[in-house]
């Protein structure tokens, strides 16, 4: 049985996308078989994140239409092995996604794989519902900004309330908050909410923090997981992330603004 | 930052301290709401038109409130009466 996680944040644009990249390719590389599903019907991004747009031929309402099979739609990555991924469907139809065809996908998915990422799309309409309903666990991606910490929380009442394990009165699924974006000298300095303010506010144990970094963008500039790019503090800290998602100790990285030398200090250097 | 910068800013009202007081504020507001049962805004609606057949009140003179306790739920209404 494969454990079903799902990225979701309620806001668009804080990094929904970049982290399942980085979280799907971070349990691959550990050696787990691993599915990532794009679920942003309409607005499929996923693809273009792991650099496999031109590979794609079938896509996940294909396979609930039983149009394709399910082997057929999913894209082996050609740079990590045991990882796949399995594209939206570019189509209008906001209803492409059944509750039936999704659940069947994930029980096919669930027997020869160990983790299956769920992308959910921004918002909190049907399909940002789907991708969280059959959710095991949730990484609840945030930005350190108020509209992001707001739809946050507000993410975190529907994962208390309208999920299969809910339903079936099973345990809760279990909720992390990966904090993206952050800037420590900017958190210094009083104009950023830190890390124990947003934890202060959402009460979910912290994954881990991201910070901002200009590899996140080159990264996707060239279709690659960031991830992979262990030179980059962003890189580093998706690995980490990720052994905590596993349930290891990690100690948080990256939280404090590089000490400074006197001097530099003294003429406001960067 | 510079030393110029250092002796300057050491104020607490910070732009992040004050976000966080609001997000507190609004979030807690937003949590009593969610645990809400739907029909609550209609009943409030409700209970404020037969008030009205009798006495002239505004909208805002209602207060309902639903608590939770361990094995029962206690509705507290609250209306504010004008002066006669």
């Amino acid at each position: 049985m494969a454990k079903i996680i799902v990225v979701t944040s309620g806001k668009g644009g804080v990094g929904k996308t970049t982290s399942s990249a980085a979280i799907g390719t971070g349990l691959a590389l550990r050696g787990f078989k691993t599915a990532i599903i794009d679920f942003d019907v309409g607005l499929r991004n996923l693809d273009l994140i792991m650099g496999c747009e031109r590979r794609v031929v079938y896509d996940f309402v294909n396979v609930i239409n039983k149009e394709a099979t399910l082997n057929q739609a999913l894209i082996k990555d050609k740079r990590t092995p045991n990882l796949f991924i399995l594209p939206a469907s570019q189509t209008r139809d906001k209803d492409a996604l059944s509750q039936e065809g999704v659940q069947a996908v994930l029980n096919e998915l669930s027997r020869d794989f160990d983790y299956i990422v769920c992308d959910s799309p921004a918002g909190i309409e049907k399909g940002a519902q789907m991708a969280l309903y059959y959710a095991d666990i949730a990484v609840v991606v945030t930005n350190p900004e108020v509209s992001s910490v707001r739809d946050s929380d507000r993410i975190l009442g529907i994962l208390q309330s309208k999920t299969r394990r809910v339903e079936a009165g099973e345990e809760p699924v279990q909720e992390h908050l990966l904090l993206t974006r952050y800037n420590p000298a900017r958190v210094q300095a009083g104009e950023m909410l830190s890390v124990q303010d947003v934890e202060d506010i959402l009460a979910i144990p912290l994954i881990g923090v991201i910070p901002e970094s200009e590899a996140v963008l080159k990264a996707s500039n060239q279709g690659m997981p960031v991830i992979l790019d262990q030179e980059t503090e962003a890189g580093q800290a998706y690995s980490d992330a990720v052994a905590r998602l596993l349930g290891d100790a990690v100690e948080h990285r990256f939280l404090d603004v590089q000490k400074k030398g006197f001097f530099k200090r003294l003429l406001g250097g960067k | 930052m510079s030393i110029f910068d250092y002796f300057r800013s050491k104020s607490k009202n910070t732009s992040a301290s004050v976000a966080k007081e609001r997000l507190q504020i609004i979030v807690a507001h937003e949590r009593g709401q969610r645990q809400q049962p739907d029909y609550l805004p209609l009943m409030q609606q409700e209970i404020l038109d037969v008030i009205r057949k009798y006495v002239p009140i505004d909208q805002d003179s209602v207060n309902i409130q639903l608590e939770n306790n361990d094995h029962c739920s206690v509705l507290e209404l609250n209306v504010t009466l004008p002066d006669r």
